[in-house]
């Protein structure tokens, strides 16, 4: 496995008191493999990724429990320098907003090329190179004009591609993409993401793909995992999630959708706001929206039960849920 | 069609590009919208779609006399509210209504909800007896699905999604005729998303409103809408009904951009032609010279260059009974199904 | 379907801001949170953030102190602080005369007492006059942009250019006025522009949000939008700069009045003290005529400014 993490809990201390964001999150990621994790604000998608990405503000945020284990190696106990290292080459991360990632007074390709002065100790005129290359390779028109360009002379979509190249500068094992295409239109969102999937494929690299858009998620993702209120509720292959999903979330949300054969009517919605974290519900999170809830759900917090050989759903009616 | 509640002619605005300190000159202008033109009915809701920059948010600005126009009508029930001003402006204010983006803007943060939803009433005074006001404010919650008791709080005790209740409930206020919707529910959590448009539509039932939805996402749009405008860079490049759009567009773009947008099936999503276009949306500021959209056109030719193609019922498709008979600005306007997987 | 573009998050991430509520629609919503049903404002978070914080509390405390020995300082001075005694010039400490006479045989401990009136009225008036006009003129020029804000802003800037000190010292010298109104004008002319750049940048950036738009679409007079939306948001940060504009305004009283053109004999004031405490090195001998009113000074100035800060600490909506 490329990367596995076991049970991560992480904490904030804010003025509300102690937020859980995340509860008790494991998923693993194989060479080659795209995951997407599925979620709405305040699901702790996000501070997961930070969390494995060792970019956790902290303070007030605190890994407070769980494993992140990089080829079999604990990120979290390991040495700073160590971690240092395995944080630029072997894994790297793309984030939502291209323009306040870039530092604007400095132009792309220098910044392309830090990576490798940096990591290789490659000189000037070598890094330079490295960078034309970087930036014809995410299709970057006219590389070799545009390598003295500064971030705010590139479009969104560009100033993305320039994110990607970045991040496969040193040809990591491990991509993080914390919704890199939310920012853009949708023409554009589609560009970036074949490439992202190109790129995937030829580098063998897994990814980790972070996102609300369930769409998507359908395009690229091979497993997903969807999280709610910092935990895990459904993990699933993306083909048998979308036909028949076994947490009700899921499939509420897959409902919420506005679909052709239902115009006219009302949308499908799920009832009730996403939970305070601070103030997570006791037993299922997720039981106060739940239209199945029981009484045993507002008590008995569900485990990941096993549905089927490689997948699992943390509502204890799953079977009722995956069957009608 | 019935009788046009509003009717926009030929709307333009060009924002001038100035220089200079305190004696300004114009070095160029953005041409966020060239040329729109389009018909609301009562009771209807058209959709406007389009990519970030294609001017979607000055019209909603136009219509809602927020930024005057630099050419151009805008008639609502055949009076040309552009011209006016004052109390005649002001008038028509009562009969248009606008909700905005981004919940957390759009309320002010030092007032109550109370406060909020009750200022329409003192700004038209004539709207309400001041001694009824409190009650209805309380009504509004209701209708938008909000506790009335929550009356006295302040708007960042609320979600995004309650925010944007918060929003509706002042748009309503007024009894308009008419809501403009500028992304209503883009800034929302997606299991909220839905509550909302549930909301927006049981309204429009309720109160026989006319809507102008602004949006970016396509499923939503084709949802709620009756008529679709899509636009590109200032113009409108292909209109119709919303089954004439989804499922015989014409224009290229129109192509492109359904077949860009992600499907939440991945089984249908592999069975769907697509579409990249390469490039990015030219700058407003510069449009390219013809067809704005031959930049990025995988037929464009050298006539796209030289001659600006009108939006009018291209040719091939002269039978109104088939679903691509509708207008497209587009010179080699050519119907293509199964892009779309809204 | 998609979120408008944020910055990747600091601090506590994605936690929902709300009390966690119901939200469906024919089913009110029931508060849930920690305090239901009590209505906060952003200034009563403020508040209630202040309140904790010791750095706002010493100060506030202190401040109070002061505004209220001006205003009657025979509460804790019983002494007239003009009825001096030369024969006792330069004493030391004693009982009853705590921190000694200056030259002229005056009780220093009277004298730093009755200064606080003429130093806190200067620094008040002066931060009033300042916030009024730098406000208005910010104000006015961020709202109606253009050629007003053009025109507003370059004399902002001819304002701005101006050396204070240098600036009130030609002016101060010109006009032969006694009393504290010469002093306080000086400073408010010369030192509006600064509120006024601040109150038009907050007025700017409070006019791009959306319910500004939103009272427009109702069809809003100006004045309303200006007096009930703009103002009550642009005003926090004006707020902060005139608190700390108050410490360093006290300062400058001071430093006008040692430089002999400020505040003169026989009004009583810290400034005209230490200047006299430091004419003919007098302080080497007898150190406590410059120490008192020294240190009187600059602990209402750090007070001031120690304030300015907890309320910007307050009002600062990153931190909420």
């Amino acid at each position: 496995m490329l990367l596995e993490v076991q049970d991560l809990h992480v904490e904030f201390t804010s003025r509300d008191g102690l937020v859980n964001a995340v509860n008790g999150v494991s998923y693993a990621v194989d060479a080659g493999q795209t995951l997407a994790v599925l979620g709405e604000s305040g699901s702790g998608k996000s501070v997961t990724a930070q969390a494995i990405m060792g970019i956790l503000d902290s303070p007030p945020g605190r890994i407070s429990k769980g494993k992140i284990l990089f080829r079999g190696e604990d990120l979290l106990t390991m040495g700073r320098e160590a971690r240092r290292r395995i944080r630029g080459e072997k894994m790297a991360m793309i984030f939502q907003d291209a323009l306040s990632s870039l530092n604007p007074v400095l132009p792309v390709g220098y910044q392309l090329g830090e990576m490798f002065r940096v990591h290789r100790g490659a000189s000037r005129k070598e890094s330079k190179a490295a960078a034309i290359e970087l930036m014809e390779r995410v299709r970057i028109p006219a590389a070799r004009e545009r390598v003295g360009d500064y971030p705010h002379q590139f479009s969104g979509g560009m100033r993305q591609r320039i994110m990607i190249a970045m991040a496969l500068a040193l040809e990591p094992d491990l991509i993080i993409a914390d919704e890199p295409t939310t920012a853009l239109d949708v023409t554009v969102q589609a560009q970036v993401m074949d490439l992202l999937s190109e790129l995937q494929q030829e580098y063998r690299m897994g990814l980790i793909l972070i996102t609300h858009d369930l769409g998507v998620v359908a395009d690229a993702a091979d497993v997903i995992a969807v999280m709610y209120a910092g935990k895990i509720v459904e993990h699933a292959p993306v083909d048998a999630l979308y036909k028949r999903p076994a947490h009700p979330y899921t499939k509420g949300l897959l409902e919420s959708i506005p679909r052709l054969d239902r115009k006219g009517q009302d949308l499908y919605a799920i009832k009730g706001l996403p939970p305070n974290l601070a103030r997570i519900p006791p037993g299922c999170s997720f039981h106060p929206r739940c239209p199945i809830a029981r009484d045993r759900c507002a008590v008995d917090v569900p485990p990941l039960y096993e549905v089927a050989p490689d997948r699992s759903s943390a509502c204890h009616y799953w079977k009722e849920t995956i069957g009608d | 069609m019935t009788e046009a509640l509003l009717e926009v002619r030929d709307l333009v605005k060009h924002f001038p590009l100035t220089q200079g300190i305190l004696f300004q000159r114009q070095v160029g202008a953005v041409q966020a919208v060239d040329g729109v033109s389009f018909t609301l009915a009562p009771g209807e809701t058209l959709g406007v779609v389009g990519e970030s920059g294609c001017g979607k948010s000055t019209v909603a600005k136009l219509v809602m006399s927020l930024e005057k126009p630099t050419a151009g009508e805008i008639f609502y029930k055949g009076e040309d509210i552009t011209r006016l001003s004052g109390r005649a402006l002001k008038a028509v204010r009562r009969n248009i209504q606008m909700v905005f983006q981004d919940p957390y803007t759009s309320l002010n943060p030092r007032m109550t909800v109370g406060d909020i939803i009750g200022e329409p009433y003192e700004i038209h005074p004539e709207a309400a007896p001041k001694g009824d006001r409190r009650r209805r404010v309380r009504e509004l919650l209701d209708v938008v699905g909000l506790n009335p008791e929550y009356i006295n709080r302040y708007p960042h005790q609320f979600s995004g999604g309650q925010r944007q209740r918060i929003g509706i409930a002042r748009g309503l206020a007024l009894n308009p005729e008419i809501i403009v919707a500028d992304e209503p529910v883009s800034a929302l959590d997606v299991s909220v998303q839905a509550q909302v448009v549930n909301l927006l539509d049981r309204l429009q039932n309720e109160f026989g409103l006319s809507y102008i939805v602004i949006a970016h996402d396509l499923s939503i749009v084709r949802h709620i809408s009756d008529r679709i405008a899509v636009m590109y860079l200032g113009k409108i490049v292909e209109t119709g009904t919303e089954t004439q759009i989804y499922d015989h567009p014409t224009h290229p773009y129109t192509q492109a951009l359904l077949s860009a947008v992600p499907v939440p099936d991945p089984e249908q999503s592999a069975l769907r032609e697509r579409i990249i276009l390469t490039g990015d949306v030219p700058s407003p500021a510069n449009p390219p010279s013809g067809c704005r959209f031959r930049t990025r056109c995988w037929k464009a030719q050298d006539l796209c260059a030289r001659v600006e193609p009108p939006l009018t019922v291209p040719a091939p498709f002269p039978d109104p009974a088939t679903g691509a008979h509708h207008p497209s600005a587009c010179h080699f306007a050519e119907e293509k199904q199964h892009v779309s997987g809204a | 379907m998609s979120e408008p573009p944020q910055p990747p998050p600091v601090g506590p991430p994605e936690a929902p801001i709300a009390i966690a509520a119901g939200d469906g629609r024919g089913e009110p919503a029931t508060p849930t949170g920690a305090e239901p049903g009590r209505a906060r404002s952003l200034w009563s978070d403020a508040w209630h953030d202040l309140r904790r914080n010791p750095v706002f509390v010493i100060s506030a405390l202190l401040i109070c102190f002061l505004v209220l020995i001006s205003i009657w300082p025979s509460l804790i001075a019983t002494e007239s602080p003009l009825r001096c005694q030369l024969s006792r010039s330069l004493e030391g400490a004693s009982a009853g005369h705590w921190f000694g006479f200056d030259t002229q045989g005056c009780d220093v401990y009277t004298r730093t007492v009755y200064g606080a009136r003429a130093s806190i009225a200067v620094g008040v008036c002066a931060t009033l006059g300042v916030a009024l006009v730098g406000t208005v003129i910010g104000g006015l020029a961020g709202f109606f942009g253009g050629f007003w804000d053009a025109l507003l802003s370059r004399v902002t800037d001819m304002f701005f250019g101006i050396p204070l000190i240098l600036g009130a010292i030609v002016f101060l010298s010109m006009i032969k006025l006694s009393g504290i109104w010469p002093v306080v004008l000086v400073i408010a002319a010369l030192s509006w522009p600064q509120i006024a750049r601040i109150a038009r940048g907050a007025v700017i950036t409070a006019k791009q949000n959306d319910y500004v738009q939103a009272a427009r679409a109702l069809g809003a007079s100006h004045a309303r939008i200006l007096l009930r939306h703009i103002l009550p948001n642009a005003i926090a940060p004006v707020i902060v700069m005139a608190t700390i504009m108050l410490g360093t305004f006290i300062a400058l009283e001071a430093t006008l009045s040692y430089l002999g053109v400020g505040l003169r004999p026989p009004t009583v004031s810290w400034g005209v003290d230490i200047s006299a405490a430091s004419t003919g090195m007098q302080f080497r001998n007898a150190p406590h005529i410059l120490l008192y009113p020294a240190a009187a000074l600059s602990l209402t100035v750090l007070a001031f400014i120690m304030l300015g800060d907890a309320v910007r600490d307050a009002l600062d909506p990153k931190l909420r």
